[in-house]
């Protein structure tokens, strides 16, 4: 490199720096700056990107009402790009150069797990909106989506009930990492205590962003003419249940032969099939957007005009969804739990965390536990429609309370229900 | 005078056997309702609604109407049996209406369907379609009646049998008349159900047969060993189905990686330029595809299924520009420096990833398969071909013969020829070398966005799609033997066979290892590929 390139190289670089360094902190005197953490590229930008956007739009709702102790909220956000090792890289940026109170984000289980020490060791406060498959329990984190208890479990005892088909074969279908290989030993072990032998439950992974379904297909085609009734519980993850479906209903094999259960698909990952040929399969959530209440026509109706006026693209289309519900939920309460503790450090809002009460969309006033960092949800089960809303077939009567650690796991009941060093 | 008489039975029916017909609304209200005149009153108020509103369909029974709206499935089940067993002309009419959803519950609520309840309301509505005149409408019954088929069926489906002329809606018919009867009480109904199942192979009679061959299952041991012979003779051509479902789909997933793979065949195999960005080139191909669904249903909404074909044309010139773009700022100071051109393709394919990334946002988009590429045809049973795939593999070959005629049979292909084979004598003969090597990057970009038109179809669009195809192509083109189309097509169509053949039996991820460690074997062994080019050459 000639020596004049590299001084003007220098030169650059550090005016960019500066510029940088001078124009942060004298936009953030009197606000308080929460973190996005989704991906907004690669695989997972299909279900995380609408995250983001109901993050911006609560923020930009609480703000036109006064902000959090009369500060503006100010959001910063970044996008790792569906990239596990970057997520604990923005996440450690988000906490010590950005500063900020709190941190709404991540979907997949394996982003989470990726930030974990990061907030652990920087004593930060993450708002995970998304449900999983329990069997962690931090004392950083607040999970606003459904442990196992609150979706997979229902959803199986549902297929194995009457209305649901009295399936007695399973198909444990899911895309390759942590959420799909845990949730599939806790719904294992839960079947082996329904009486199901280990010769009726079959379990295919797939890897991410995987396309090509054929054989697949036709291997649940095949494992369910075996003489009894076959279902489908699927947990693939981001854009691959497009293809996953487009193909399910190109193959002709409909949800009264063998129901497809899933448990990341909701109204956002439908959008772009066709649903006309998938009538009838199910999935499992806390919310969905067909729900009838108030607040829930009051939530669709702020999101609709916020997609119009950020012009997102198909914003005529827009839909809500759980996770999107999970983060409105989550912000409205760290919210309440600031201007409970009068101050937004990060121990004092954790421990005014428990007990905040919000009322959902879901239609009911949910509680955040006292103790284990997870919400009382209701849990409901949805049929797809032939224009891709869900028709709720079962729900509960009320809220249940979370269990993370799953009494079908061994050694579980020995755990304590909240974090540990709280 | 006869309306008022009807209105005068249901009350009563409903206070008695029926309590809880009307029911959505039922369980708001009961405390508003406590004392018993409150009580007769509400049941002449809800039963006057229920009345009016179906009093379309007068002539069924309103109760059975009003119980349509129930709250147990089991009821729901019940009402539907009913209705379609009462053979009145009105029935076909109202189960079509619950099943399209347009039919609305007493209180004006949508009455829930479940899939339990779906499946009785499709066999309910095809056996009643079982009687109509048209005979395509009868077979499409038959077809519907070939699964879920309980013993409540088997009269109407006896009846059916017996005034059925068509051949092959008969055939249907018997297959599920001897469904339905499986669950008979009389052992000699079943065995001839068992064997009339036989001669019918299909996954559901392979799954009824399954249980019955076992003693818990089937009481009567006569009934038993005809399941097993039963079972054996499906078992045997659903087996002939499998095999060539699986060929099927790998021919698919081969003829896929061949689109991905014949644009490159062309710039590395013939012009030995490494692009990197090839992957880019199939992405812009899809996303011009997607741009023309865009105008299609903005300008022309009318022939919205057309799109697909009219974005063949528009995505290759597109992936051409930007080919023969790459190829006059970048790659043509790069021939014979094959590092140097991998390097800067690589930069190339990443500026034109955040270039799709701007201009058309970083999510996937949608693109939505034309109504005649949706679902499949059945060839036989256990074998459903979907029709995008056969589009795919159709267009395939469309596009190899048309790289074909264009290599061998224009002047444009000679000349490509003539330059990568001795580029100082093309030249000397008069063969403008700068042009042509342009123009083959221009077709070789092109013909790698008619993948993209296909990939779109089947697989998610979005700014770094290419990536999971660059390995693909190199694979393919490698495998194949540098140099010469034939040897490409060879190697997608095997690697895809192989690869669905693996993938059946040791799933995805085990599949994709066992295909690379293949090829890596192979290349140690063979690295001039399956296909060498024999002549004389001027190595570079």
């Amino acid at each position: 490199m000639h020596r004049r390139n590299f001084v003007k190289a220098t030169a650059v670089t550090v005016a960019l720096a500066v510029a940088g360094f001078i124009s942060a902190p004298a936009l953030a005197a009197d606000t308080i700056k929460v973190g996005i953490l989704h991906s907004l590229s690669g695989t997972m930008a299909i279900s995380e990107t609408a995250l983001k956007e109901t993050a911006l739009m609560t923020i930009a709702e609480i703000n036109a009402k006064g902000g959090v102790m009369g500060k503006q909220l100010e959001a910063v956000v970044v996008d790792p790009a569906s990239n596990w090792p970057l997520f604990a890289e923005k996440s450690r940026q988000l906490l010590t150069q950005d500063k900020v109170a709190v941190v709404f984000g991540c979907w997949t289980s394996v982003s989470r797990k990726s930030v974990n020490p990061v907030f652990k060791e920087l004593n930060g406060l993450l708002f995970y909106p998304v449900q999983y498959e329990g069997e962690e329990l931090e004392k950083n984190v607040f999970y606003t989506g459904a442990a196992p208890n609150q979706q997979a479990i229902p959803a199986v005892e549902y297929l194995m009930s009457k209305d649901g088909g009295s399936a007695k074969r399973f198909v444990l279908l899911g895309t390759d990492y942590v959420y799909p290989r845990t949730t599939n030993k806790i719904l294992r072990a839960f079947l082996k205590s329904k009486g199901v032998a280990d010769a009726d439950i079959m379990e295919d992974y797939t890897p991410f962003g995987h396309s090509d379904y054929q054989t697949i297909i036709a291997k649940i085609k095949k494992f369910a003419s075996e003489g009894k009734k076959t279902a489908v519980i699927s947990t693939i993850n981001g854009d691959s249940n497009v293809p996953f479906y487009k193909e399910l209903g190109n193959a002709g094999l409909k949800a009264t032969d063998v129901p497809v259960v899933a448990f990341s698909v909701g109204e956002e990952e439908l959008r772009g099939v066709d649903t006309k040929p998938l009538v009838g399969h199910l999935a499992a959530w806390n919310y969905f957007q067909s729900v009838k209440n108030p607040t829930n026509d009051a939530f669709i109706k702020m999101y609709r005009d916020w997609a119009k006026k950020q012009k997102l693209p198909n914003a005529d289309t827009a839909v809500t969804n759980d996770p999107m519900e999970a983060t409105y939920v989550g912000i409205h309460m760290w919210k309440q739990a600031v201007e409970k503790a009068k101050s937004t450090d990060v121990d004092k809002v954790i421990a005014a965390m428990g007990g905040q009460t919000f009322k959902a969309p879901s239609g009911f006033e949910i509680k955040m536990d006292e103790k284990n960092h997870h919400l009382h949800k209701p849990v409901l089960i949805g049929e797809v429609k032939a224009d891709g809303q869900f028709n709720v077939v079962w729900k509960t009567k009320g809220p249940i309370k979370a269990a993370p650690w799953s009494p079908y796991i061994p050694g579980n009941d020995k755990k304590k229900g909240e974090p540990e060093g709280k | 005078m006869a309306e008022r008489l009807r209105l005068r039975r249901v009350p009563f029916r409903l206070g008695t056997a029926r309590r809880r017909n009307c029911g959505v609304s039922r369980r708001a209200t009961s405390a508003d309702f406590s004392r018993p005149e409150m009580k007769t009153m509400r049941h002449l108020f809800i039963t006057l609604f229920c009345w009016l509103s179906f009093s379309a369909h007068a002539a069924v029974d309103p109760a059975l109407l009003a119980q349509l709206a129930a709250e147990e499935s089991d009821d729901k089940i019940a009402a539907i049996q009913a209705i379609a067993a009462s053979a009145d002309p009105a029935a076909l009419q109202i189960l079509q209406s619950l099943s399209a959803g347009t039919l609305t519950a007493p209180d004006g609520g949508e009455i829930m369907l479940n899939n339990r309840i779906r499946a009785e309301l499709a066999n309910a509505l095809a056996g009643l379609r079982l009687v109509d005149a048209d005979p395509a409408v009868r077979r499409a019954a038959a077809q519907e009646l070939q699964s879920n088929v309980g013993l409540e069926m088997a009269p109407l489906l006896a009846r059916a049998l017996e005034k059925e002329s068509d051949a092959e809606i008969h055939a249907l018919l018997t297959a599920a008349y001897a469904q339905a009867s499986l669950t008979s009480p009389d052992p000699a109904v079943r065995l001839a159900a068992v064997t009339a199942l036989g001669a019918s192979p299909s996954r559901s009679a392979r799954n009824l047969l399954l249980p019955l061959t076992t003693a818990s299952g089937e009481p009567d041991k006569g009934v038993r060993s005809a399941a097993s012979q039963s079972l054996k003779a499906v078992e045997a051509k659903l087996a002939i189905g499998e095999t060539l479902g699986r060929i099927f789909t790998g021919l698919s997933l081969g003829s896929i990686l061949l689109l991905a793979a014949l644009g490159l065949a062309i710039t590395y195999g013939v012009m030995g330029v490494i692009n990197m960005a090839h992957g880019e080139l199939l992405m812009v191909g899809a996303y011009a595809t997607y741009a023309v669904q865009g105008l299609f249903r903005t300008y022309l909404p009318g022939w919205v299924d057309a799109y697909v074909i009219a974005a063949i044309p528009v995505a290759f010139f597109a992936a051409a520009a930007v080919g023969i773009l790459l190829e006059r700022t970048v790659i043509r100071h790069l021939y014979g420096r094959p590092l140097e051109t991998l390097l800067a393709t690589w930069g190339l394919s990443l500026i034109l990833i955040q270039a799709a990334r701007v201009i058309f946002g970083a999510q996937n988009v949608e693109l939505a398969n034309p109504s005649w590429m949706s679902g499949g045809v059945t060839l036989m049973a256990g074998l459903v071909l979907p029709w995008n795939r056969i589009a795919i593999i159709g267009f395939s070959l469309f596009v190899l013969a048309l790289v074909w005629l264009l290599m061998n049979r224009t002047r444009l292909g000679m000349f490509v020829r003539a330059v990568t084979q001795n580029r100082p004598m093309a030249g000397c003969v008069g063969v403008p070398t700068a042009r042509i090597d342009t123009l083959a990057f221009g077709l070789g970009a092109g013909i790698a966005g008619l993948g993209g038109v296909a990939l779109s179809q089947i697989a998610n669009v979005g700014p770094d799609m290419g990536q999971g195809y660059i390995v693909d192509s190199f694979m393919v083109v490698v495998l194949g033997g540098v140099g010469q189309l034939a040897g490409a097509v060879w190697a997608a169509l095997g690697l895809g066979v192989v690869t669905k053949f693996l993938e059946g039996w040791s799933g995805a991820v085990i599949a994709k290892i066992a295909v690379l460690v293949f090829i890596i074997v192979f290349i140690q062994k063979r690295p001039q590929g399956l296909f060498a080019l024999k002549g004389r050459f001027v190595e570079s």
